[in-house]
């Protein structure tokens, strides 16, 4: 397989000891595999998430953005940005689509960019890693590494919101969308195709300032894993798999249930799959373990297979 | 009343639709929502605010400014983006939301007691910092963002969850004195500071 390049956009919850330093760890297992070269953007920024509009406003957020397309455009030209995160993205794709319909907005941006002696030409583009993994990649190439296949685990495929909507995944439905049941298969894994709150917010940041209703939401996204025999929650972002997996014991005392449903990342079931340690596969970075996946990391490959 | 408010209650006496036209991000899109519904529906947190993106909308247009900007309901906002997909006139209400929000606040008009308008000021002030969010300081001035004693409550109850996380190495306690940042901090200061001098006076805010 050819190798690949991309401007890496880690996002911060995804840096050392981060909330999300797991799922970087077995990004980077999975793109080894894959002969993917992700060079992080030198110097890059926060996106100020949805989140932070009270202060940002618009401007600010989209100077924000357009530093890390100018850094990447500087740095590692002619790659495209790519994130793992569903807000960095999100935020990313929001700024150029914005910036490329306004002249006013480029041009402003540009005045306060030059502040940092930089400059947005609008170039570069912004991918997300499931993007890259099954557009540049393809299923079929995905599952060509895989030696240990998750045979038997159930799997509930929650894609959750910033991933997939207002953007989405090209040819994907906003409501029923199937790549991650498509990429659970790839790897050997038993998509529960019937999952029901497969899109249903989380709450997002909400799930600080209002925990309350959030984990109502989150109540929901679990127990509906539960009634389709799931033996886990897989998540393409960061902020979804932090609120399902450590909500879960608030839930418990809050509603009296017994939640024990582990959450992982798409990468941790490829890294898996392709014979990586519970380690590299960032399993030792969760709250609730995830027993099947460790059973099957700690397996020595069959002879032959690789 | 603050002098921005009274500003531009002079500037735009009787047409609240104008104001937000001119001055919300993506305001101009407002006249356009048809009263169907489908984002009220559509909301996540739905039986928890007062008015809908389609009720406040309808507010705008008939000049309810003090309802519209005093409202909690666009302090709701999870950002799910669920509506705007749905919308058949495809309103970019979730950027109508934020935007709502973000006037209110700059106007004084805010629910100031709003747990999210609170955690949006905190996560914006934490990222812009040093460029790079600092999550232990974003946790910890989120739970003693209503002062000491019930700071204290709320991390001790938060104890486990937070046991956890650091065992599963995705919390750094160091990052109370040094966290993740971004080399060039002066010079994000210095575009940011350029990029709100630039927003208002586009926005008709400057003096």
């Amino acid at each position: 397989m050819a190798k690949k390049e991309y401007a890496f956009y880690p996002g911060c919850s995804s840096q050392l000891k981060g909330s999300a330093s797991n799922y970087l760890t077995s990004v980077n297992s999975m793109c080894e595999t894959l002969d993917v070269k992700m060079t992080p953007i030198p110097d890059w920024n926060c996106c100020g998430a949805s989140i932070g509009y009270a202060g940002s406003g618009e401007l600010a957020r989209h100077v924000m953005n357009a530093r890390n397309f100018a850094l990447a455009d500087e740095h590692l030209h002619g790659q495209d940005v790519v994130a793992t995160c569903a807000a960095c993205w999100l935020g990313a794709k929001e700024t150029k689509e914005k910036l490329g319909a306004s002249a006013q907005l480029m041009a402003d941006t540009n005045e306060a960019l030059k502040e940092a002696g930089l400059q947005y030409k609008g170039n570069t583009q912004v991918r997300h890693m499931v993007e890259v993994l099954i557009e540049d990649i393809g299923y079929e190439q995905l599952g060509a590494p895989v030696v240990k296949p998750l045979e038997g685990v159930k799997i509930a495929g929650y894609v959750g919101c910033q991933t997939n909507r207002p953007f989405g995944i090209a040819g994907e439905s906003f409501e029923n969308p199937l790549y991650l049941d498509k990429l659970v298969e790839t790897v050997g894994g038993e998509a529960l195709t019937k999952y029901e709150q497969k899109v249903t917010c989380c709450g997002g940041a909400l799930a600080f300032s209002e925990p309350e209703k959030s984990q109502a939401q989150i109540k929901d996204i679990v127990e509906s894993a539960y009634d389709q025999g799931a033996d886990m929650i897989v998540t393409p972002c960061p902020l979804c798999q932090a609120n399902v997996e450590i909500y879960q014991s608030d839930i418990n005392k809050r509603y009296g249930t017994k939640f024990d449903m582990p959450v992982a990342y798409y990468s941790q079931l490829m890294a898996v799959a392709y014979g990586a340690t519970p380690k590299q596969a960032g399993l030792d970075g969760h709250i609730i373990k995830p027993t099947k996946l460790q059973e099957i990391a700690v397996k020595v490959v069959p002879t032959g297979k690789r | 009343m603050g002098a921005m408010n009274e500003q531009a209650l002079a500037k735009y006496t009787n047409n609240f639709l104008r104001e937000v036209e001119e001055r919300v991000e993506e305001g101009e899109w407002v006249k356009m929502c048809m009263q169907c519904g489908v984002c009220a529906g559509s909301c996540p947190f739905g039986p928890d605010w007062e008015h809908s993106p389609q009720k406040i909308f309808m507010m705008i247009r008939a000049g309810k400014r003090d309802e519209v900007l005093s409202s909690d309901s666009m302090w709701m906002c999870t950002s799910c983006y669920n509506c705007v997909v749905r919308c058949p006139r495809e309103l970019p209400i979730t950027q109508i939301m934020h935007g709502l929000a973000t006037y209110a606040q700059r106007l004084g008009l805010a629910p100031k007691m709003n747990p999210t308008r609170k955690f949006s000021l905190l996560f914006w002030d934490n990222c812009t910092r040093t460029g790079r969010v600092n999550e232990l300081k974003l946790a910890l001035g989120l739970y003693f963002m209503d002062g000491l004693v019930a700071g204290i409550k709320k991390a001790w109850a938060m104890r486990n969850t937070g046991l956890g996380l650091l065992m599963a190495g995705r919390l750094n306690p160091f990052e109370i004195l040094k966290g993740h940042e971004c080399k060039d901090k002066a010079g994000i200061q210095r575009m940011l500071k350029k990029a709100y001098e630039i927003e208002e006076k586009r926005r008709g805010f400057a003096k």
